[in-house]
């Protein structure tokens, strides 16, 4: 209790008092820091991206999957699905610090600008829950369709995307009245969802339909589909999951799962530029924050490849927990 | 007759969740066999509500997405008596519905296929597994959601390839069905490499499954009928039937692994299968039925998900229009076995994945890695199109 009143304090502060914290932990240069979670291994393995080495591994609970940094970049949280919470993990700590009231098998979660509020899909009972991370409180639900899991906030903060994965839609809920004002059907199995900065358009994977779907976020409709094919590849073995986007919205990255590629897909025009191998079974992505680098991982041959964003090439591949699933970057 | 079905199609299109004209209605058929045989195994005894209870959770989720799309689904159960004509049974399903599952044996099966010939309507085999349903005794208005024995067999016959345990010791009960499964498994070895050493029948000599004295006679019995045999790696069990499977593994001559109808089994379906998002499914279902889910629960699950499907991509309750969708190229539907499932246009079966389970773990999923083919691995399990022997009408 003690503890968790203590994170409040440090974690919600505006940003100004926090930049002397920061600077008492930073550590030279500007290495950003990688947190990804192994969802077999039940830990959180930190990664320096200066030396691309593995700094700490960190024990958390049951099934880790979905992990972000809170905005002030002070915590991480990572959904612990068979504990039915969200752990928080303290940066400066390393260690965990506090849970969230998630209900029941969280999966993946997003939280609104300010970090004041937190999405979270819980899978086993068709809800996405809303909790205020100010008061580590639940407080409200939303009732979307079966197997909830991607989850995210159009740029304006005003609609939360919530993908179900046996319903196969994206749901548009307003973020003010917390209701469900659209529902767009996608191919198979949704996954991740990702708006382009500019809100023009909603990006959705469809993992067993082996898709990406734009929507067109004012109109409420899919105006085009990404196909991808791998020569040599059978195409039951495509399975976009994980999204990543520059902020110009001029290129995209589509984690492919079992093709064990990631497809670097033009912003504009939609088309697939090309594939770059990766690990096995390739799951999620962040973009470290100078967008120089985007680290993927690699759930069956537990470890993140390092793309280089400009040169668009895998750089590096960096040893993890087991079957690595999430990642989340920040500057420490 | 299904006019009532087609009511207020096309309104409210995908546009949000308070819609104010009543939902379209869809009802679902369940025609369930007369009679459960009993199993070896008490844990393995099969529920009453085995196979509707799949298909119950499948109406609940078609409804948790048909709320969004204004769809309402209900399902009709309606088990079989005894000696009742199944021809009339199906009938007056089919009078309320034009999606009927049936859990029926090969015979019954024909003669409800026959018996709804020229009706917008059409069976989904949630039960046989018969091959000659979907060769030559097919059906256009039949769609197959069990797996066959073929694809059953090749599955495990892939593994057990993969494992290099290819010199198998057949032995084969004495019933229909249990021959049936021999030959599938016969056909097996011959294409993925097994090499059958020796074939031994086990014969029915009838009598009680459950004895007070019975084990300690079946722990004579086993040693003595599996001795005396060449050189093998794992004993194959053909029996359908439950009369002796279950009582091999630990107690053949030789100590060798057991498989088939006994010991590592190829089903469709297991409690114990939890990837590819398989937990969420079987939590469903465990909330809803207070038991595990079976393979035939699994495959009305996934009958019912394909009308739900088909009814969520065209926006229709139309029983043509959705069967045309079902029959053709855009249709899959996803059923937590890593791969979208679709149906072979030749003879209406539904493409999958076989879990290989031991009862209490998932040992492998074929098709085995290396099993190559140009259409689709999947078909790799089971009659391949060249192969085929149906025409569909």
């Amino acid at each position: 209790m003690r503890i968790g009143k203590m994170m409040r304090t440090i974690s919600l502060r505006p940003a100004a008092p926090c930049a002397a914290l920061w600077l008492a932990t930073a550590s030279p240069g500007w290495a950003f820091i990688a947190y990804v979670s192994n969802e077999k291994g039940n830990t959180v393995t930190v990664i320096d991206t200066d030396s691309w080495t593995v700094t700490k591994t960190i024990k958390v609970g049951q099934r880790p999957r979905g992990i972000e940094f809170t905005r002030d970049g002070k915590l991480v949280m990572v959904a612990v699905g068979d504990d039915d919470t969200i752990q928080v993990i303290d940066t400066a700590k390393q260690e965990v610090v506090d849970t969230l009231p998630s209900g029941p098998d969280p999966e993946l979660f997003t939280q609104d600008a300010a970090g004041k509020t937190l999405y979270v899909a819980n899978e086993n009972d068709n809800t996405v829950t809303v909790i205020d991370l100010e008061k580590r409180a639940r407080i409200g639900d939303v009732q979307v369709g079966v197997e909830p899991e991607g989850m995210t906030i159009s740029p304006d903060g005003k609609i939360l995307i919530c993908t179900s994965e046996t319903t196969n839609m994206a749901h548009f809920i307003d973020t003010g009245t917390r209701q469900i004002v659209a529902n767009v059907l996608v191919d198979a199995r949704p996954r991740f969802a990702e708006f382009k900065r500019d809100q023009s358009e909603l990006w959705v994977s469809s993992e067993i339909g082996g898709t990406v779907s734009i929507i067109d976020p004012a109109k409420h409709e899919v105006t085009g589909k990404i196909n991808f094919a791998i020569p040599g590849l059978r195409n039951e073995a495509i399975q976009p999951v994980g999204i990543g986007m520059t902020k110009d919205g001029k290129t995209a990255f589509v984690a492919l799962g079992p093709a064990n590629r990631v497809a670097v897909v033009d912003g504009t025009s939609h088309q697939v530029k090309k594939y770059l191998l990766v690990g096995q079974r390739v799951w999620h992505m962040a973009f470290t924050p100078d967008e120089k680098y985007l680290l993927v991982t690699n759930g069956v041959s537990n470890d993140v490849s390092v793309i280089d964003v400009a040169a668009e090439k895998v750089i590096k591949t960096i040893q993890v927990g087991e079957l690595p699933w999430g990642i989340t970057i920040a500057k420490p | 007759m299904i006019r009532w079905l087609i009511g207020a199609i096309g309104v409210a299109a995908l546009a949000t969740s308070a819609v104010a004209s009543e939902p379209v209605e869809i009802a679902i058929g369940y025609l369930g066999r007369a009679s459960v045989s009993q199993t070896l195994s008490p844990v393995e005894q099969p529920a009453a509500d085995d196979g509707p209870a799949g298909a119950r959770l499948a109406i609940e989720d078609n409804n948790t997405t048909g709320k969004f799309l204004n769809q309402h689904f209900n399902l009709m159960e309606r088990r079989l008596k005894d000696g009742e004509d199944v021809a009339a049974a199906v009938n007056e399903l089919a009078a309320k519905t034009g999606f009927i599952l049936a859990d029926l044996p090969a015979d019954a099966l024909l003669k409800a296929a026959d018996a709804l010939r020229g009706r917008d309507a059409i069976l989904l085999n949630v039960g046989a597994t018969d091959d000659r349903l979907r060769e030559q005794d097919c059906r256009g208005n039949v769609v197959h959601v069990a797996p066959t024995r073929s694809m059953l067999a090749d599955a495990l016959a892939q593994y057990l390839v993969w494992k290099q345990w290819k010199r198998w010791l057949l032995v084969v009960g004495s019933h229909d069905n249990d021959k049936l499964y021999a030959d599938a498994l016969r056909r097996a070895a011959a294409r993925f490499g097994g090499k059958i050493v020796e074939e031994r029948t086990f014969e029915d000599t009838g009598g009680a499954r459950r004895t007070d004295s019975g084990v300690t006679l079946i722990q004579r019995q086993m040693p003595v009928f599996t001795q005396k045999a060449p050189a093998y790696d794992v004993l194959v069990a053909a029996d359908e039937s439950e009369v002796f499977a279950s009582y091999l593994p630990y107690r053949t001559w030789d100590p060798r692994p057991v498989a088939g109808s006994a010991g590592l089994k190829p089903t469709s379906w297991d409690p114990a299968q939890d990837q590819w998002g398989a937990t969420q499914l079987q939590n469903r279902f465990v909330k809803l039925a207070s038991r595990h889910m079976s393979a035939l629960d699994m495959q009305a699950w996934t009958g019912v998900r394909m009308i739900g499907e088909a009814a969520s991509r065209t926006n229709s309750g139309d029983a043509k229009t959705l069967l045309n969708f079902l029959k053709g190229p855009n249709f899959s539907i996803a059923a937590f076995k890593g791969t979208r499932l679709t149906l072979r246009d030749w003879n209406l079966q539904l493409r999958q994945p076989i879990l290989l389970s031991d009862g209490r773990m998932i040992v492998s999923v074929s098709p085995q890695e290396g099993f190559l083919h140009q259409v689709s691995e999947l078909d790799t399990l089971g009659v391949d199109r060249p192969e085929t022997k149906c025409k569909l009408q």
